[in-house]
Protein backbone atom coordinates (compact mmCIF):
# COMPACT_ATOMS: atom_id res chain seq x y z
CA UNK A 1 0.00 0.00 0.00
CA UNK A 2 1.12 3.47 -0.93
CA UNK A 3 1.48 5.96 1.36
CA UNK A 4 -0.12 9.44 0.59
CA UNK A 5 2.48 12.35 0.89
CA UNK A 6 0.72 15.49 2.95
CA UNK A 7 3.18 18.04 3.63
CA UNK A 8 4.28 20.12 6.64
CA UNK A 9 3.86 23.49 5.17
CA UNK A 10 -0.06 22.92 4.40
CA UNK A 11 -0.64 21.31 8.04
CA UNK A 12 0.77 25.00 8.74
CA UNK A 13 -1.03 27.02 6.39
CA UNK A 14 -4.29 25.09 7.15
CA UNK A 15 -3.61 25.39 11.01
CA UNK A 16 -3.67 29.20 10.86
CA UNK A 17 -6.60 29.93 8.73
CA UNK A 18 -8.18 27.66 11.56
CA UNK A 19 -7.05 29.64 14.32
CA UNK A 20 -8.79 32.63 12.86
CA UNK A 21 -11.38 31.42 11.43
CA UNK A 22 -12.71 29.53 14.68
CA UNK A 23 -12.19 33.15 16.59
CA UNK A 24 -14.26 35.07 13.99
CA UNK A 25 -17.08 33.01 12.91
CA UNK A 26 -19.37 31.44 15.90
CA UNK A 27 -20.39 28.01 14.29
CA UNK A 28 -24.00 27.77 12.86
CA UNK A 29 -25.49 25.47 15.20
CA UNK A 30 -24.42 27.52 18.30
CA UNK A 31 -25.46 30.65 17.04
CA UNK A 32 -29.17 29.23 16.20
CA UNK A 33 -29.43 27.56 19.80
CA UNK A 34 -28.47 31.23 21.52
CA UNK A 35 -31.23 32.50 18.89
CA UNK A 36 -34.09 30.49 20.19
CA UNK A 37 -32.79 30.80 23.72
CA UNK A 38 -33.50 34.66 22.75
CA UNK A 39 -36.58 33.89 21.71
CA UNK A 40 -37.83 32.17 25.00
CA UNK A 41 -35.90 33.59 27.48
CA UNK A 42 -38.34 35.41 30.11
CA UNK A 43 -36.05 37.28 32.00
CA UNK A 44 -35.77 40.82 30.55
CA UNK A 45 -31.98 41.49 31.82
CA UNK A 46 -31.09 37.64 30.67
CA UNK A 47 -32.60 38.34 26.63
CA UNK A 48 -30.44 41.65 26.94
CA UNK A 49 -27.54 39.63 27.37
CA UNK A 50 -28.24 37.19 24.35
CA UNK A 51 -29.01 39.91 22.30
CA UNK A 52 -25.35 41.47 23.29
CA UNK A 53 -23.79 38.10 22.23
CA UNK A 54 -26.21 37.78 18.97
CA UNK A 55 -24.89 41.16 17.98
CA UNK A 56 -21.51 40.64 19.38
CA UNK A 57 -20.98 37.41 17.42
CA UNK A 58 -22.20 39.35 13.95
CA UNK A 59 -19.75 41.73 14.51
CA UNK A 60 -17.08 39.49 14.14
CA UNK A 61 -17.88 37.95 11.70
CA UNK A 62 -18.59 41.27 9.36
CA UNK A 63 -15.62 42.32 10.56
CA UNK A 64 -13.24 39.66 11.32
CA UNK A 65 -11.85 40.02 14.74
CA UNK A 66 -11.96 37.59 17.50
CA UNK A 67 -15.71 37.26 19.26
CA UNK A 68 -14.27 37.59 22.83
CA UNK A 69 -10.52 38.83 23.88
CA UNK A 70 -9.76 35.38 25.17
CA UNK A 71 -8.89 33.63 21.98
CA UNK A 72 -7.98 30.75 23.75
CA UNK A 73 -5.18 27.96 24.44
CA UNK A 74 -5.30 25.87 20.89
CA UNK A 75 -6.61 22.82 21.38
CA UNK A 76 -6.33 20.37 17.89
CA UNK A 77 -8.20 16.82 17.85
CA UNK A 78 -6.29 15.04 14.78
CA UNK A 79 -7.51 12.23 13.18
CA UNK A 80 -4.46 10.93 10.70
CA UNK A 81 -4.80 8.21 8.56
CA UNK A 82 -2.41 5.35 9.18
CA UNK A 83 -1.63 5.54 5.33
CA UNK A 84 -0.88 9.28 5.11
CA UNK A 85 2.59 10.49 5.78
CA UNK A 86 3.30 13.83 6.34
CA UNK A 87 6.47 15.30 5.08
CA UNK A 88 8.91 17.77 5.13
CA UNK A 89 8.66 18.23 9.04
CA UNK A 90 7.30 16.89 12.26
CA UNK A 91 3.25 16.80 12.77
CA UNK A 92 3.57 18.70 16.19
CA UNK A 93 6.06 21.23 15.00
CA UNK A 94 3.44 21.99 11.86
CA UNK A 95 0.46 22.62 13.87
CA UNK A 96 2.82 24.91 16.02
CA UNK A 97 3.68 27.33 13.63
CA UNK A 98 0.64 27.48 12.49
CA UNK A 99 -0.91 28.49 15.86
CA UNK A 100 2.23 30.74 15.80
CA UNK A 101 1.07 32.08 12.19
CA UNK A 102 -2.59 32.99 12.71
CA UNK A 103 -2.25 34.14 16.40
CA UNK A 104 -0.62 36.79 14.56
CA UNK A 105 -1.77 37.19 11.40
CA UNK A 106 -4.99 37.19 12.98
CA UNK A 107 -4.00 39.74 16.11
CA UNK A 108 -5.82 36.90 18.25
CA UNK A 109 -4.60 37.50 22.05
CA UNK A 110 -1.59 34.92 23.30
CA UNK A 111 -2.75 33.27 26.45
CA UNK A 112 0.10 31.15 27.00
CA UNK A 113 2.30 31.23 30.13
CA UNK A 114 4.21 29.94 32.59
CA UNK A 115 2.17 28.79 35.52
CA UNK A 116 4.97 29.83 38.05
CA UNK A 117 6.83 33.18 36.69
CA UNK A 118 3.36 34.10 34.76
CA UNK A 119 5.63 35.11 32.22
CA UNK A 120 3.89 35.41 28.66
CA UNK A 121 5.07 33.39 26.28
CA UNK A 122 4.30 35.27 23.59
CA UNK A 123 3.20 33.17 20.34
CA UNK A 124 0.64 31.01 22.33
CA UNK A 125 2.55 27.98 21.77
CA UNK A 126 2.43 25.01 22.94
CA UNK A 127 -0.99 24.18 21.84
CA UNK A 128 -2.43 21.40 23.12
CA UNK A 129 -2.85 18.45 20.39
CA UNK A 130 -4.68 15.09 20.53
CA UNK A 131 -3.61 12.79 17.72
CA UNK A 132 -5.62 9.26 17.21
CA UNK A 133 -4.60 7.04 14.25
CA UNK A 134 -7.27 6.56 12.48
CA UNK A 135 -7.87 4.19 9.06
CA UNK A 136 -7.49 6.52 5.35
CA UNK A 137 -4.71 8.40 3.88
CA UNK A 138 -6.29 12.08 5.05
CA UNK A 139 -5.84 13.96 7.68
CA UNK A 140 -8.52 15.55 9.86
CA UNK A 141 -7.64 18.56 12.00
CA UNK A 142 -10.08 19.94 14.23
CA UNK A 143 -9.05 23.40 16.60
CA UNK A 144 -10.93 24.33 19.23
CA UNK A 145 -10.13 27.63 21.23
CA UNK A 146 -10.99 26.91 24.59
CA UNK A 147 -10.99 30.20 26.92
CA UNK A 148 -9.97 30.29 30.39
CA UNK A 149 -13.13 31.47 32.08
CA UNK A 150 -15.08 28.30 31.32
CA UNK A 151 -11.82 25.90 31.64
CA UNK A 152 -11.70 26.85 35.09
CA UNK A 153 -14.79 26.14 36.39
CA UNK A 154 -14.21 22.65 34.63
CA UNK A 155 -13.31 19.37 37.25
CA UNK A 156 -12.61 15.84 36.85
CA UNK A 157 -14.06 13.95 40.19
CA UNK A 158 -12.97 10.31 41.16
CA UNK A 159 -15.83 9.26 41.92
CA UNK A 160 -16.98 6.02 44.11
CA UNK A 161 -18.72 3.29 41.97
CA UNK A 162 -21.60 3.40 44.62
CA UNK A 163 -22.24 6.78 43.88
CA UNK A 164 -23.90 5.05 40.68
CA UNK A 165 -25.64 7.66 38.26
CA UNK A 166 -27.84 9.27 41.59
CA UNK A 167 -24.72 10.39 42.63
CA UNK A 168 -23.07 11.54 39.07
CA UNK A 169 -25.89 13.69 37.62
CA UNK A 170 -25.93 15.12 41.38
CA UNK A 171 -21.90 16.60 41.00
CA UNK A 172 -22.84 17.78 38.01
CA UNK A 173 -25.51 19.85 38.76
CA UNK A 174 -23.72 21.02 41.85
CA UNK A 175 -20.55 21.87 39.25
CA UNK A 176 -22.67 23.93 37.59
CA UNK A 177 -24.29 25.71 40.57
CA UNK A 178 -20.88 26.56 41.89
CA UNK A 179 -19.98 27.82 38.97
CA UNK A 180 -22.79 30.24 38.60
CA UNK A 181 -21.73 33.64 36.65
CA UNK A 182 -18.11 32.71 35.59
CA UNK A 183 -17.75 31.02 33.01
CA UNK A 184 -19.95 33.07 31.04
CA UNK A 185 -23.50 31.15 30.94
CA UNK A 186 -24.79 30.04 28.85
CA UNK A 187 -22.67 27.35 28.67
CA UNK A 188 -22.66 23.85 27.16
CA UNK A 189 -21.93 20.86 29.59
CA UNK A 190 -19.72 18.38 28.09
CA UNK A 191 -19.13 15.13 30.42
CA UNK A 192 -17.08 12.27 30.36
CA UNK A 193 -18.22 9.52 32.59
CA UNK A 194 -15.42 6.35 32.33
CA UNK A 195 -12.10 5.37 31.24
CA UNK A 196 -9.16 6.72 33.41
CA UNK A 197 -8.32 9.98 34.85
CA UNK A 198 -7.01 11.91 32.25
CA UNK A 199 -9.40 9.52 29.55
CA UNK A 200 -12.53 10.75 31.22
CA UNK A 201 -11.05 14.66 30.47
CA UNK A 202 -10.22 13.77 27.30
CA UNK A 203 -14.08 12.55 26.24
CA UNK A 204 -15.82 15.50 28.39
CA UNK A 205 -14.29 17.61 26.23
CA UNK A 206 -14.23 15.67 22.86
CA UNK A 207 -18.19 15.84 23.71
CA UNK A 208 -18.25 19.43 23.10
CA UNK A 209 -17.38 18.90 19.77
CA UNK A 210 -20.68 17.55 18.85
CA UNK A 211 -23.09 19.53 16.72
CA UNK A 212 -25.79 21.35 18.85
CA UNK A 213 -28.80 20.00 17.89
CA UNK A 214 -28.27 17.01 17.27
CA UNK A 215 -29.30 14.36 19.37
CA UNK A 216 -26.82 11.52 21.35
CA UNK A 217 -26.15 8.38 19.21
CA UNK A 218 -27.41 6.38 22.01
CA UNK A 219 -30.94 6.96 23.10
CA UNK A 220 -30.34 6.13 26.60
CA UNK A 221 -28.01 8.87 27.03
CA UNK A 222 -29.77 10.93 24.54
CA UNK A 223 -32.61 10.66 27.70
CA UNK A 224 -29.95 11.56 30.33
CA UNK A 225 -28.58 14.65 28.95
CA UNK A 226 -31.93 15.82 28.36
CA UNK A 227 -33.01 15.47 31.39
CA UNK A 228 -29.79 16.76 32.94
CA UNK A 229 -30.32 20.01 30.52
CA UNK A 230 -33.71 20.39 32.02
CA UNK A 231 -32.69 20.05 35.85
CA UNK A 232 -29.70 22.60 35.05
CA UNK A 233 -31.96 25.28 33.59
CA UNK A 234 -34.05 24.76 36.68
CA UNK A 235 -31.04 26.32 38.88
CA UNK A 236 -31.82 30.54 38.09
CA UNK A 237 -28.35 31.04 36.76
CA UNK A 238 -29.83 32.41 33.50
CA UNK A 239 -27.51 34.42 30.75
CA UNK A 240 -24.34 35.84 32.47
CA UNK A 241 -25.87 34.60 35.52
CA UNK A 242 -28.02 37.68 35.79
CA UNK A 243 -30.80 35.28 36.30
CA UNK A 244 -32.94 33.29 33.80
CA UNK A 245 -33.67 29.82 32.47
CA UNK A 246 -31.29 29.85 29.54
CA UNK A 247 -28.21 28.86 31.74
CA UNK A 248 -26.81 25.85 29.17
CA UNK A 249 -27.30 25.66 25.67
CA UNK A 250 -26.76 22.29 26.11
CA UNK A 251 -25.25 18.81 27.90
CA UNK A 252 -23.04 16.05 26.07
CA UNK A 253 -22.44 13.08 27.24
CA UNK A 254 -19.72 10.72 26.33
CA UNK A 255 -18.98 7.19 28.15
CA UNK A 256 -16.61 4.31 27.99
CA UNK A 257 -15.79 1.43 30.27
CA UNK A 258 -13.92 2.15 33.31
CA UNK A 259 -11.98 0.29 35.94
CA UNK A 260 -13.93 -2.37 38.36
CA UNK A 261 -12.59 0.24 41.35
CA UNK A 262 -13.30 3.12 39.83
CA UNK A 263 -15.69 5.87 38.69
CA UNK A 264 -14.28 8.40 37.01
CA UNK A 265 -16.36 11.80 35.98
CA UNK A 266 -15.15 14.66 34.00
CA UNK A 267 -16.94 17.77 33.89
CA UNK A 268 -15.42 20.24 31.29
CA UNK A 269 -17.36 23.65 30.75
CA UNK A 270 -17.89 25.07 27.91
CA UNK A 271 -18.92 28.89 27.65
CA UNK A 272 -21.16 30.64 24.80
CA UNK A 273 -18.32 31.41 22.92
CA UNK A 274 -18.14 27.60 21.84
CA UNK A 275 -15.25 28.32 19.00
CA UNK A 276 -14.14 25.24 16.63
CA UNK A 277 -13.30 24.49 12.80
CA UNK A 278 -12.16 21.62 10.99
CA UNK A 279 -10.51 20.90 8.12
CA UNK A 280 -9.50 17.14 6.08
CA UNK A 281 -6.44 17.33 4.39
CA UNK B 1 -34.34 46.38 26.82
CA UNK B 2 -34.46 47.48 30.52
CA UNK B 3 -34.38 51.33 31.52
CA UNK B 4 -30.78 52.41 31.82
CA UNK B 5 -28.38 54.97 33.32
CA UNK B 6 -26.23 57.54 31.93
CA UNK B 7 -23.34 57.73 34.26
CA UNK B 8 -19.84 59.63 34.08
CA UNK B 9 -16.22 58.73 35.44
CA UNK B 10 -14.70 59.29 38.07
CA UNK B 11 -17.13 58.21 40.14
CA UNK B 12 -17.79 60.23 43.34
CA UNK B 13 -20.03 59.03 46.68
CA UNK B 14 -23.18 60.83 45.72
CA UNK B 15 -23.21 58.84 42.26
CA UNK B 16 -22.45 55.36 43.82
CA UNK B 17 -25.24 55.80 46.70
CA UNK B 18 -27.35 56.16 43.73
CA UNK B 19 -26.91 53.03 42.17
CA UNK B 20 -29.04 49.44 42.78
CA UNK B 21 -27.77 46.26 42.22
CA UNK B 22 -29.42 45.34 38.77
CA UNK B 23 -29.49 48.86 37.37
CA UNK B 24 -27.85 48.89 33.50
CA UNK B 25 -25.60 51.69 32.99
CA UNK B 26 -23.69 53.31 30.25
CA UNK B 27 -20.51 54.32 31.63
CA UNK B 28 -18.61 57.49 29.93
CA UNK B 29 -15.20 58.69 30.50
CA UNK B 30 -11.31 57.78 31.59
CA UNK B 31 -11.11 54.03 33.06
CA UNK B 32 -7.61 51.93 33.86
CA UNK B 33 -7.32 48.08 32.58
CA UNK B 34 -5.82 45.78 35.14
CA UNK B 35 -6.18 41.54 35.69
CA UNK B 36 -4.38 39.27 37.24
CA UNK B 37 -0.43 40.30 36.69
CA UNK B 38 -0.61 43.81 36.95
CA UNK B 39 -2.68 43.41 39.88
CA UNK B 40 0.23 41.49 41.40
CA UNK B 41 2.48 43.77 40.85
CA UNK B 42 0.05 46.66 41.83
CA UNK B 43 0.14 45.23 45.42
CA UNK B 44 3.93 44.36 45.57
CA UNK B 45 4.16 48.43 44.64
CA UNK B 46 2.14 49.40 47.74
CA UNK B 47 3.77 46.59 50.02
CA UNK B 48 7.32 48.22 48.61
CA UNK B 49 5.51 52.05 49.85
CA UNK B 50 6.15 52.47 46.13
CA UNK B 51 3.03 54.92 44.29
CA UNK B 52 0.37 53.20 41.86
CA UNK B 53 0.71 53.71 38.28
CA UNK B 54 -2.62 56.26 38.20
CA UNK B 55 -4.18 58.17 40.96
CA UNK B 56 -6.92 55.54 42.00
CA UNK B 57 -9.43 57.95 43.49
CA UNK B 58 -12.91 57.90 42.27
CA UNK B 59 -11.52 55.35 39.57
CA UNK B 60 -13.18 52.70 37.69
CA UNK B 61 -10.39 49.52 36.97
CA UNK B 62 -12.12 47.45 34.37
CA UNK B 63 -10.79 43.85 34.60
CA UNK B 64 -9.78 43.12 30.78
CA UNK B 65 -6.85 41.89 29.10
CA UNK B 66 -8.02 43.09 25.15
CA UNK B 67 -6.91 41.20 22.15
CA UNK B 68 -3.94 43.11 20.04
CA UNK B 69 -5.64 45.84 18.13
CA UNK B 70 -5.67 45.83 14.40
CA UNK B 71 -4.59 48.61 12.79
CA UNK B 72 -6.14 51.74 12.70
CA UNK B 73 -8.62 50.33 15.80
CA UNK B 74 -7.61 51.70 19.35
CA UNK B 75 -8.35 48.06 20.82
CA UNK B 76 -8.91 44.42 20.27
CA UNK B 77 -11.29 42.39 21.34
CA UNK B 78 -11.99 44.03 24.88
CA UNK B 79 -14.64 41.24 27.36
CA UNK B 80 -14.06 41.06 30.84
CA UNK B 81 -12.62 38.41 32.35
CA UNK B 82 -13.86 36.26 35.66
CA UNK B 83 -13.04 38.75 38.60
CA UNK B 84 -12.80 36.52 41.68
CA UNK B 85 -9.07 36.17 40.68
CA UNK B 86 -9.21 40.08 41.86
CA UNK B 87 -10.34 39.25 45.17
CA UNK B 88 -6.97 39.12 47.37
CA UNK B 89 -6.56 42.44 46.07
CA UNK B 90 -9.49 44.25 45.59
CA UNK B 91 -10.27 45.38 48.98
CA UNK B 92 -6.87 47.29 49.49
CA UNK B 93 -7.51 49.31 46.33
CA UNK B 94 -10.86 49.78 47.01
CA UNK B 95 -9.85 51.24 51.05
CA UNK B 96 -7.46 53.48 48.55
CA UNK B 97 -10.49 55.05 47.04
CA UNK B 98 -11.23 52.77 43.98
CA UNK B 99 -14.93 53.13 43.21
CA UNK B 100 -15.56 50.89 40.66
CA UNK B 101 -14.58 47.22 39.36
CA UNK B 102 -15.94 45.47 36.37
CA UNK B 103 -15.66 42.12 35.69
CA UNK B 104 -18.05 39.01 35.30
CA UNK B 105 -18.73 36.42 38.04
CA UNK B 106 -19.25 36.51 41.70
CA UNK B 107 -17.36 38.45 44.26
CA UNK B 108 -15.78 37.29 48.00
CA UNK B 109 -17.19 38.64 51.41
CA UNK B 110 -14.25 40.55 51.78
CA UNK B 111 -14.70 42.71 48.42
CA UNK B 112 -18.30 42.88 49.08
CA UNK B 113 -18.45 44.37 52.61
CA UNK B 114 -15.21 46.65 50.97
CA UNK B 115 -18.18 47.85 48.66
CA UNK B 116 -20.31 48.80 51.64
CA UNK B 117 -17.87 50.25 53.95
CA UNK B 118 -15.56 52.54 51.59
CA UNK B 119 -18.72 53.01 49.05
CA UNK B 120 -17.40 50.85 46.04
CA UNK B 121 -19.64 49.53 42.79
CA UNK B 122 -18.87 45.78 41.18
CA UNK B 123 -20.51 45.93 37.92
CA UNK B 124 -20.77 43.05 35.36
CA UNK B 125 -20.32 43.13 31.58
CA UNK B 126 -20.91 40.20 29.26
CA UNK B 127 -18.31 37.97 29.05
CA UNK B 128 -17.31 37.07 25.25
CA UNK B 129 -19.07 40.31 24.20
CA UNK B 130 -15.37 41.45 23.28
CA UNK B 131 -16.18 42.61 19.92
CA UNK B 132 -19.44 44.35 20.73
CA UNK B 133 -18.07 46.24 24.04
CA UNK B 134 -14.85 47.38 22.13
CA UNK B 135 -16.88 49.76 20.34
CA UNK B 136 -17.21 51.78 23.54
CA UNK B 137 -13.53 51.69 24.15
CA UNK B 138 -12.60 55.09 22.05
CA UNK B 139 -8.88 55.15 22.89
CA UNK B 140 -6.33 53.11 24.64
CA UNK B 141 -2.71 54.09 25.75
CA UNK B 142 -0.53 51.54 27.75
CA UNK B 143 0.79 53.13 30.65
CA UNK B 144 2.26 50.54 32.96
CA UNK B 145 3.75 47.12 32.59
CA UNK B 146 4.09 46.70 29.43
CA UNK B 147 6.02 44.03 29.81
CA UNK B 148 2.78 42.21 30.67
CA UNK B 149 1.23 42.19 27.28
CA UNK B 150 -2.37 41.83 27.13
CA UNK B 151 -2.26 42.35 30.86
CA UNK B 152 -0.74 46.17 30.84
CA UNK B 153 -2.24 48.67 32.83
CA UNK B 154 -4.28 50.81 30.00
CA UNK B 155 -5.51 53.81 30.23
CA UNK B 156 -8.91 53.88 28.08
CA UNK B 157 -11.56 56.11 26.90
CA UNK B 158 -14.99 54.86 26.96
CA UNK B 159 -18.32 56.47 25.71
CA UNK B 160 -21.31 54.47 26.44
CA UNK B 161 -19.73 51.84 28.03
CA UNK B 162 -22.77 48.59 28.99
CA UNK B 163 -22.57 47.56 32.05
CA UNK B 164 -24.63 46.71 34.82
CA UNK B 165 -24.44 46.65 38.79
CA UNK B 166 -24.14 43.60 40.65
CA UNK B 167 -22.91 44.57 44.11
CA UNK B 168 -24.30 47.95 44.75
CA UNK B 169 -23.27 49.86 47.97
CA UNK B 170 -25.67 48.55 50.02
CA UNK B 171 -24.94 44.99 49.93
CA UNK B 172 -27.42 44.03 47.56
CA UNK B 173 -25.78 41.30 44.69
CA UNK B 174 -27.66 40.74 41.47
CA UNK B 175 -26.20 37.17 41.25
CA UNK B 176 -28.11 36.09 44.41
CA UNK B 177 -31.56 37.86 43.62
CA UNK B 178 -31.66 37.46 40.23
CA UNK B 179 -31.16 33.31 40.91
CA UNK B 180 -33.48 33.33 43.32
CA UNK B 181 -36.06 35.10 41.16
CA UNK B 182 -36.07 32.44 38.26
CA UNK B 183 -35.02 29.68 40.29
CA UNK B 184 -36.99 26.37 40.19
CA UNK B 185 -37.08 22.99 42.45
CA UNK B 186 -35.52 20.53 40.56
S1 LIG C 1 -15.39 32.08 29.37
FE1 LIG C 1 -15.50 32.08 27.12
S2 LIG C 1 -16.79 33.82 26.54
FE2 LIG C 1 -16.16 34.08 28.69
S3 LIG C 1 -14.34 35.38 28.55
FE3 LIG C 1 -13.64 33.25 28.62
S4 LIG C 1 -13.46 32.61 26.46
FE4 LIG C 1 -14.65 34.48 26.52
Amino acid sequence: MKMREINAKQITDAVSDLCMKANFDIPDDVIQVIKKAYQEEPSPQGKDVLKQIIDNDEIAHNEQVPMCQDTGLAVFFVELGQDAHIAGGLLNDAINDGVRKGYKDGYLRKSTCNPFTRKNVGDNTPSIIHVEVVPGDKVKIIMAAKGGGSENMSRVMMMKPSDGLEGIKKYIIDRVRESGSNPCPPIIVGVGIGGTFERSALIAKKSLLRPLGTPNPDPELDKLEKELLTSINKLGIGPMGLGGRTTALAVHVIVEPCHIASLPLAVNIQCHSARHKEITI
Amino acid sequence: MTDILKIKTPLTDEVVSKLKSGDSVLITGVMYTGRDAAHKRMIDALNKGEKLPFDIQGQIIYYVGPSPAKPGKPIGSAGPTTSYRMDAYAPTLIKLGLKGMIGKGWRAKDVIDACIKYKAIYFGATGGAGALIARAIKKADIIAYDDLGPEAVRRIEVVDFPAIVINDAFGNDLYVKGVEQYKQTI
